[in-house]
């Protein structure tokens, strides 16, 4: 090390140069990021998502109702593991989101038709991320991905301190009123190991929800996201979200 | 070696024996397996029970309602859409009967009219169309093109 300050400015030169011609290579693509990692620990195993056509929901409900029905979520307007919004663009530019009950009692238009410049339903649920904010910030590990790609809660681990209720950006988890633990969408963990469908896919009646395994190149996930363009919610957050909707607007949160 | 340091170790040793003794009996014996979680847990979430059990169990038995069903509006829709989860219908048929929902605001939900509803869906204004009436005297809701 004869001349230090010339070394460090090569290795400072050498990692900088590095990083951008390796960001030029393989651009970053928040799509692609979750659906990169298939099936990360398992040969052949699944790895679960959710596609969701914004132009086909119609803004019924039945899922957030049949949600509730499937996993005896708590009836009161607050717990919700999968619920509908009604999202109103206003001829002015203001934003109006609606969801009352959730969507279960179906939804009454709120704003008079010549004020509308546009709106649509948006349907929301836990995105099974890939990288949760959730799953990292639980302290006793009672919150987890499982090898098939879904975030699953340890009801028995879980210690009610509601850290991942607040990591959460997509506001998906509550916790139980009676049992003091958190609860989420399991993406009907224990309807798909047996070859259902998720109680929301199952029930929507516009086909607006798709269920499917990204590692089935011919399933019906994969054909989805290959004739359609989608897009993930919050995709600046780099969560690996695995939940794909259709016709997003800039307007979702 | 100094007493000191004897004594020291020997806490030491008495300290980690305690802290590996204690970890034995308190990390479940599934801890880890996967990853930093209960590996019995994803056995427990798969063992939750099954309400919704799906339309090609429903037209297991009422065929006929299946056949209405085919060549109506309605035909991709599932039975439980409306009816409700029919697991406890299929264990116990006669004392346990799905829904059968009535009345304008439920056909609303889908019908009611909303500028965010996709315009391929038929839709009412609830207040002015047939005011008073239940939907179901005109539409069949199995198959609701009035004929």
């Amino acid at each position: 090390m004869k001349n230090p300050r010339r070394n460090f400015l090569k290795t400072i030169a050498t990692i900088t140069g590095g990083a951008i011609a390796a960001s030029v290579a393989e651009p970053f693509n928040a799509l692609l990021y979750a659906s990169s990692f298939p099936g990360k620990n398992v040969k052949g195993g699944s790895w679960y998502g959710m596609g969701i056509d914004i132009d086909k929901c119609i803004g019924c409900g039945r899922c957030a109702d049949a949600c509730k029905k499937e996993n005896n979520v708590p009836r009161e307007p607050f717990f919700f593991r999968s619920w509908v919004e009604q999202y109103t663009i206003k001829n002015d530019g203001e934003v109006k989101v609606e969801s009352p009950n959730g969507g279960i009692d179906g939804f009454k238009q709120s704003v008079p038709d010549e004020e509308v410049f546009k709106s649509f339903f948006v349907p929301k649920m836990c995105n099974h991320c890939y990288k949760s904010p959730c799953v990292q910030v639980c302290p006793v590990g009672a919150t987890f991905e499982t090898r098939d790609g879904v975030v699953l809660v340890d009801d028995k681990y879980c210690i009610g301190c509601r850290y991942c209720v607040q990591a959460c950006p997509y506001g998906c988890r509550y916790i139980h009123p009676q049992r003091k633990v958190v609860d989420k969408c399991t993406l009907c963990y224990h309807r798909i190991t047996k070859g259902m469908t998720p109680a929301c896919v199952e029930v929507c009646p516009n086909g607006a929800r798709i269920f499917g395994d990204l590692n089935d190149k011919n399933g019906a996930l994969i054909k989805f996201l290959k004739e359609h363009t989608c897009l993930v919610l919050r995709p600046h957050l780099n969560t690996g979200a695995k939940v794909y909707y259709n016709s997003l607007s800039t307007e979702v949160r | 070696m100094p007493p000191q340091i004897k004594r020291l170790a020997l806490l030491f040793t008495i300290f980690i024996g305690c802290f590996i003794l204690v970890r034995h009996f308190l990390v479940p014996k599934s801890f880890g397996k996967y990853g930093h979680y209960r590996a019995d847990s994803v056995e427990e979430n798969k063992s939750a029970a099954v309400n919704y059990a799906g339309a090609d169990v429903c037209t297991g038995c009422h065929e006929d309602i299946a056949k209405t069903k085919a060549d109506g509006k309605h035909a991709r829709i599932a039975c439980e859409t409306c009816h409700g989860p029919g697991g406890k219908h299929i264990e116990d048929p006669s004392s346990f009967k799905p829904n059968r929902p009535k009345g304008r605001q439920f056909c609303g939900m889908c019908h009611a009219k909303n500028a965010a509803r996709p315009k391929a869906i038929p839709q009412v204004d609830l207040e002015k169309h047939n005011e008073g009436m239940e939907c179901y005297l005109c539409h069949k809701a199995h198959s609701p093109k009035i004929r």
